[in-house]
């Protein structure tokens, strides 16, 4: 069974890839035809949630992987089966309403392709065994999901945001895989289960701190709480199928899982708990409350969605049995009332062209069903009986008044929280749905009975789902607590009902739902409140502050590029010659006892000494020569006094080819020299001087380490065995030349390779002599104008 | 000896240094002659300069004792260096001819960017 799994994530990968060649044959019916297979996934998922038993695993070893280390197992828990029926199953229905949605917008192919590859991303995360597989598909969310928000790419807004969010979740992807190197440095195992059944706790270490920080770290920037909270919001600029699965079961939702996930290896601990429970409180009412003041549905829901978020993290930071439990649930609700409220803010775009939901009104005329799923979905959302959402928020309220200690804090956010949920709930749903004679009828583009089915079936099928299981929360009891025996380590037995009878949460929630109610009934005073303290944040606008850090970042980063990538070609040597003199002066005063030979120096030849006197005038003229052409001369003096030098010491092949060679250079420089511009003085005097300065320091150290390396008396094997054999086994007579051609030949080789490219060169620049005709009248004037300034 | 030609070298160096800090293109190419013409003496030297039999094997004997040459390796580097010496100074030539036939200018700091303009 297991392995069906593992091969239907493949296929997700494959299939995805695959999209751009499927379109054109299936075209419309794309979307239609690949939920098929997040439907299977679900089936299968299904099938494990009822056979699994309460203390149970199963893990699918892999042998195959990119690295050793880093095979890709996969782990069949109660954790990672909820997370993946939530994905597989709402992905199904995303994809329906994808069909249809979709439909007007160019690129489809890419947009498939990307879902299908974010969902089979999502779905390798929440199973994954290993530690860097997890990373892997951690990393594989985020990009898949930079496209998805940048989907509308010609609008900046998109490309904004899509940017922002993955900025923020690539920057807690490192965080993540830093980690993860930590936890296998110090437990010797990168594999989820190993940690788990090894009870390996990292409390104790010294680096618990750093680790803890890092994941929490990655945890809260995917999971956008505060104050990572706005790219979010941000994302809303997503096509509304995608905002929808990014909210409901995937990506912000991986931060908590991870959490889950890792609570057996770090969590728990007094940083844990109170580091968690500041930003999911904080977060939690934050966006409770900032969602009150919007107007488009869309973001309305997005703020709702950062405060869910907050609440589970919240949850998992209060760390009891219960308060896990809660998270686990909520996330459930969550998933399901988020997802549909999505998709039906999708309809309502679709059939009326807005999502405002101030201007529109009386919508249940024209999409009756959709609206019977709002307030379904609705009713969930504010957690009232009979959904789902109920059940979730008795159990939230139920830890947050068992929460050990912090109680006092906690539940006032909790129940402040959830008081605005509810008026949201009911705002929400007042303003869509019911007609309202002050506010303006609203057209209708389209009725409900104009989409297809497949366009309302997951709005439908959600809150069914959310009505169902919140009649029945029993089906989840097996696969909780076989979650929370992999979560805490020991098992408890959960009952979860819709009814608890008369106790202190009932009366909180209907305490809630009493202020949520008067909330919305004086919404008007309320929303300016709200929106007076929202305008007081743009103050503070956190997506704007953070463009402008990273565009600082970017000028700071450019600026230093330009300080150091100048362009000026002396500089990049003058840098070169002083950073070398530097490096070998700290060498040389370091050990500066002996710089003669103790044999001392071989006796003075005074014709040798003449010939470089000669020569070092023929320099020295070179440098202040006037005109090119003397300078080419005494360069002629140089190359040949050397030349000499070398006969005068016995190197005669040395002498004859830089005789050769200098002749050559000296011929085709006489020949380019009237095509080459003429002498000109073009630096300042102070620069003339500072660089007379660093060239005399450079002669300088360099005098000083040719005498230097005169004291190192090299091994001389290889030229004795060479001197030896020269004629015994290469039969020539001169030394130099068997080394050349017949001891060293494939070096030789080498270097007629280096010829051959510099006249491949001197060819392929010399080519365009058509060019160069062309060009012949523009520079003439070019060397008459030199010659005006030159003073040759 | 050596002094005096490890005096010759840095001299050399000097100068070649300061040609091809020069803006003035036709400098820099002068320079990169004299720094290629005095790493190639470093070398030599390198190989010692105190015995001045040539590296040729007598007639009618089949060795040579080592020991009455200086080093034949620095001698082949040195002959290599000089013949990839003169690549480059071909290539170097042909290159700035182009390069003044197409941007019109000796200066080179006028060639700071890499757009065409």
């Amino acid at each position: 069974m297991g392995n069906i799994l593992l091969l239907l994530i493949g296929l997700l990968f494959l299939v995805g890839v695959l999209v751009p060649f499927i379109y054109p044959v299936l075209k419309k019916r794309t979307g239609v035809v690949l939920s098929v297979l997040p439907l299977v996934i679900f089936i299968v998922l299904l099938l494990e949630l009822l056979s699994i038993g309460s203390r149970e695993s199963i893990i699918l070893d892999s042998t195959w992987g990119f690295l050793s280390g880093m095979e890709f197992s996969y782990r069949l828990d109660g954790l990672s089966i909820i997370f993946g029926l939530l994905i597989s199953g709402i992905g199904f229905l995303i994809l329906l309403f994808s069909s249809y949605y979709m439909a007007k917008y160019d690129r489809q192919p890419h947009f498939y392709t990307y879902l299908t590859l974010f969902m089979g991303a999502m779905t390798g995360l929440v199973f994954a065994d290993n530690l860097f597989v997890l990373f892997v598909f951690w990393e594989l969310t985020s990009v898949a999901s930079f496209f998805l928000i940048g989907f509308d790419h010609h609008l900046e807004k998109s490309r904004q945001a899509s940017l922002q969010a993955l900025l923020i979740t690539a920057f807690g992807g490192l965080c993540l895989l830093f980690a993860i190197i930590l936890t296998g440095n110090i437990t010797g195992t990168y594999r989820i289960s190993e940690l788990i059944n090894l009870s390996i706790h990292l409390g104790n270490h010294p680096h618990y701190y750093l680790v803890l920080s890092l994941v929490l770290l990655a945890a809260i920037t995917k999971s956008a709480q505060f104050p990572f909270h706005f790219w979010l919001p941000g994302a809303m600029q997503a096509p509304t199928p995608i905002s929808a699965y990014l909210h409901s079961a995937t990506m912000v939702n991986a931060g908590v899982f991870l959490l889950l996930r890792l609570y057996p290896v770090i969590g728990g601990t007094m940083a844990w708990k109170y580091l968690l429970i500041l930003t999911g409180g904080i977060t939690m009412f934050l966006g409770a409350f900032l969602s009150m003041g919007q107007r488009d549905l869309k973001r309305i829901l997005a703020f709702t969605t950062i405060s869910a978020l907050g609440t589970m993290v919240l949850l998992i930071g209060i760390d009891t049995p219960n308060s896990i439990k809660a998270a686990i649930v909520f996330f459930i609700v969550h998933g399901l009332y988020k997802g549909g409220l999505f998709m039906i803010a999708g309809i309502i775009d679709k059939s009326t062209g807005s999502r405002d939901i101030y201007k529109l009104n009386g919508l249940f005329r024209g999409i009756p069903v959709t609206a019977i799923a709002a307030l379904l979905a609705v009713i969930s959302m504010a957690g009232l009986p009979p959904m789902l959402g109920f059940v979730g928020k008795e159990l939230v309220y139920e830890a947050q008044i068992q929460a050990p200690g912090i109680s006092w804090i906690v539940l006032p956010l909790g129940v402040g929280a959830n008081i605005l949920m509810v008026a949201v709930s009911i705002t929400v749903f007042y303003e869509l749905f019911v007609f309202n004679k002050s506010k303006p009828v609203t057209e209708f583009k389209y009725h409900e009975r104009q989409f297809p089915v497949t366009f309302l079936a997951g709005a439908v099928l959600l809150a069914i789902l959310g009505l169902g299981l919140g009649m029945s929360p029993r089906f989840l009891e097996n696969i909780l607590s076989n979650a929370l025996y992999y979560i805490q380590g020991h098992s408890m037995e959960i009952k979860l009902r819709l009814w608890h009878g008369f106790n202190q949460v009932l009366m909180l929630s209907i305490f809630t739902i009493l202020c949520g109610v008067a909330i919305f009934i004086f919404r008007k005073p309320v929303n300016r409140v709200i929106s007076a303290f929202i305008n007081w944040l743009d103050r503070y606008h956190l997506p704007t502050l953070f463009t402008s850090v990273i565009n600082y970042y970017i000028y700071l980063a450019s600026k230093n590029t330009r300080r150091i990538q100048h362009g000026y070609h002396r500089f990049y040597l003058l840098t070169f010659f002083v950073v070398t003199i530097a490096l070998i002066s700290l060498q040389q005063f370091r050990i500066t006892e002996v710089i003669l030979p103790e044999s001392g120096f071989s006796p003075v030849k005074w014709h040798v000494a003449l010939l470089l006197f000669i020569a070092s005038l023929s320099v020295i003229f070179a440098v202040f020569a006037r005109t090119r052409l003397s300078a080419i001369l005494a360069m002629g003096v140089i190359g040949y006094g050397i030349g000499m030098l070398y006969l005068f010491y016995g190197a005669v092949d040395l002498a004859i080819t830089q005789f050769l060679v200098e002749t050559i250079i000296m011929i085709v420089f006489v020949m380019v020299i009237y095509y080459l511009p003429r002498f000109a003085i073009l630096s300042s005097k102070a620069s003339r001087v500072r660089d007379g300065i660093i060239s005399i320091a450079v002669g300088a150290f360099v005098t000083l380490i040719v005498l230097k390396a005169q004291l190192i008396k090299p091994d001389s094997r290889v030229s004795d065995f060479f001197v030896e054999n020269s004629y015994t086994l290469a039969h020539g007579k001169n030394i130099i030349n068997t080394i050349l051609i017949d001891f060293r030949s494939l070096d030789t080789l080498g270097e007629m390779i280096v010829i051959t490219m510099a006249a491949a060169g001197v060819f392929s620049l010399f080519r365009f002599q058509i060019q160069r005709l062309k060009k012949k009248e523009e520079e003439a004037s070019h060397v008459e104008r030199f010659e005006k300034q030159g003073d040759d | 000896m050596e002094l005096i030609i490890a005096i010759f070298i840095g001299l050399m160096f000097s100068c070649g240094v300061y040609l091809i800090l020069r803006r003035s293109i036709v400098k820099v190419i002068l320079g990169i002659f004299v720094l290629s013409n005095a790493a190639n003496l470093i070398i030599f030297l390198a190989g010692g300069i105190t015995k001045s039999e040539v590296a040729f094997i007598p007639d009618g004997e089949q060795t040579l004792d080592p020991t009455l040459i200086n080093d034949p390796v620095a001698q082949v580097l040195v002959i290599k260096s000089i013949v990839i010496g003169l690549g480059i100074a071909a290539y170097i030539l042909a290159l700035k001819y182009r390069y003044f036939e197409v941007t019109g200018t000796h200066d080179l700091d006028s060639l700071k960017n890499t757009d065409q303009r």
